[in-house]
């Protein structure tokens, strides 16, 4: 599986503003991903980041400056435009966001709809694949190792695994941009890390670009290549994770970070990085 | 006893706010209710009084029933599986009618406001009109029988099933639409996959539940010429036939008791 080469993603000045609200959800954001770059949103809540990655997915449209995946304004997609972006754009959610009542296969076929041409297009509104549709969801699905759970309700699955089931549907889907909102918020640690773990591993090894929210530091500084940091819709931090100092995530985070209650946390973490 | 936790309960009960009465308005909302009854009641000149004191006339009237004749109970049977067939194919064409309306006239799924607001009104009107009113209606197009009651049942109950399955559409978890959306999906491929596993076990019980009604509306449907054990109803009341009445009514009584207990059996079965 070679992906199609993922786009620069440019963003030019954007600003999103809600209507009724007076402050900026994002603000004069200017910054440029190069393809096959793993990147790290990191703020607090409210900073902007889901916003990014919705703006990022033409679920929403900017309301200054321009998003540019190449050449291609994102805020001129129409129709047919629309749907082929978002089939580029492969998503991760922190809510997982498959179809609880169908079988695993199914979630990962859907990966899989907007790939069908002609007849097959018809077929899938049925739920039936032909076998090479099928082949390509058994590979996946045994690419995060679930293949023994293809035939299982998507909702008896845990949390990890139906987090892995979303990775092997995005998989199929073929995107060159993989867009994540705080992919492992809602899973245990030992679960993040191996979400955060398959999500790399399967980008290095298309070359695919990357860009996951996090609110965890430490899993943003074990994973990224490039860390943006978003406060107030402003991006205050731009770097690498060892560029990451205490001086920048007091900026980014306020006192917040400072509070004891955010420690043993981290603590853990590094106990597990350690074992 | 001491606990730990004495030195918390104890102590002096914190200030809080006001609590707003509601005292008022209790008092106004009972003295509403109770002048709406009364005055319903007048209405419907509710006079138990009256009904106690007759209450033998209704033991001559029922004494004409404890002799079942069953000359043309070969007939009535027949006339009760008919019943049966008009309410299976009336609940088809309530499928006919009620899927694309209850798509259209789901906000969430509707592609305008204007489509939205006219598969409403459209299922609005179904539902608001009997069942009856539409076997007449259908009775002067397509003659008296069966056909005509199956036509009226189908429409009024497409309007109902059309107006529930649009509702369960709203209600679905926008999540799990948005995932298959996410991917480039089409409309109906978002439907088939976004929408459908999320409201079709929903949807199906209510369409056996409508069934189940709908065997009962068609077993007297006939009354107005729709075909069905309901003309032989009508007709051996109307002409002081006790006997055959009370042989058509027993036999309605078991279909619907026989329904029940299938039905009940299907659901536990289906579930």
């Amino acid at each position: 599986m070679v992906a199609d080469r993922s786009p620069a993603v440019m963003l030019d000045k954007v600003a999103k503003i809600f209507p009724g609200k007076a402050a900026p959800a994002l603000d004069d954001l200017s910054v440029t991903i190069e393809p096959g770059q793993f990147v790290a949103v990191i703020g607090k809540s409210g900073a902007g980041k889901t916003t990014l990655l919705r703006c990022l997915s033409r679920a929403a449209v900017v309301t200054r400056g321009a998003i540019r995946f190449d050449q291609i304004d994102l805020a001129a997609l129409r129709g047919a435009a629309l749907r082929a972006h978002r089939t580029r754009v492969g998503m991760i959610y922190q809510q997982f966001n498959l179809v609880r009542r169908l079988p695993v296969v199914d979630n990962v076929l859907i990966g899989r709809l907007g790939r069908l041409t002609g007849w097959s297009r018809w077929g899938a509104l049925a739920r039936h694949f032909d076998r090479e549709q099928r082949a390509i969801a058994l590979r996946c699905l045994d690419h995060v190792g679930l293949v023994d759970r293809v035939w299982q309700r998507t909702d008896t699955l845990s949390g990890g695994e139906q987090q892995r089931v979303a990775i092997a549907k995005i998989l199929a889907q073929e995107p060159t941009v993989v867009l994540a909102d705080e992919p492992v918020a809602s899973l245990d640690l030992s679960n993040g890390r191996l979400i955060m773990q398959t999500l790399r591993r399967v980008a290095s090894a298309v070359g695919i670009t990357v860009i996951a929210t996090l609110h965890h530091v430490e899993l943003a500084k074990s994973y990224a290549d490039r860390i943006l940091g978003l406060k107030e819709g402003r991006l205050v931090f731009d770097g690498t994770p060892s560029q990451l100092s205490d001086a920048a995530l007091f900026e980014i985070f306020g006192e917040f970070v400072t509070e004891p209650a955010g420690r043993p946390e981290a603590d853990c973490l590094g106990e597990l990085a350690r074992s | 006893m001491s606990t730990a936790f004495t030195s918390i309960h104890a102590g002096p009960v914190p200030p809080v706010p006001a609590k707003a009465s509601v005292a008022g308005r209790t008092m106004l909302a009972t003295l509403a209710l109770a002048v709406v009854f009364g005055l319903a009641a007048r209405v419907v000149e509710l006079r138990p009084l009256e009904l106690l004191r007759d209450i033998g006339n209704v033991g001559v009237f029922l004494r004409g029933y404890l002799h079942p004749s069953f000359g043309n109970v070969g007939e009535y049977a027949w006339q009760c599986v008919v019943t049966l067939c008009i309410a299976l194919w009336g609940t088809v064409l309530a499928l006919l009618v009620s899927v694309p309306l209850g798509l259209l006239g789901a906000r969430n799924l509707s592609p305008h406001p204007l489509v939205y607001f006219a598969a409403r009104r459209i299922m609005d009107v179904l539902r608001a009109v009997n069942e009856f009113v539409f076997a007449l209606m259908f009775v002067t197009a397509v003659g008296l029988g069966p056909f005509a009651g199956m036509l009226a049942l189908g429409i009024h109950t497409g309007g109902i099933l059309g107006k529930l399955l649009s509702e369960t559409i709203e209600a679905v978890d926008p999540g799990q639409v948005e995932g298959v959306a996410a991917v480039g999906a089409g409309r109906l491929q978002v439907i088939a996959f976004g929408v459908v596993p999320q409201v079709l076990p929903n949807f199906l019980s209510y369409v056996w539940l409508r069934f189940e009604s709908d065997i009962r509306s068609a077993s007297v449907i006939g009354m107005v010429g729709g075909g069905g054990i309901g003309f032989y109803l009508w007709d051996t009341i109307r002409s002081f036939k006790d006997g055959e009445a009370a042989t058509v009514i027993m036999l309605i009584v078991a279909m619907v008791m026989c329904i029940d207990v299938v039905s009940a059996r299907v659901r536990r079965a289906a579930i």
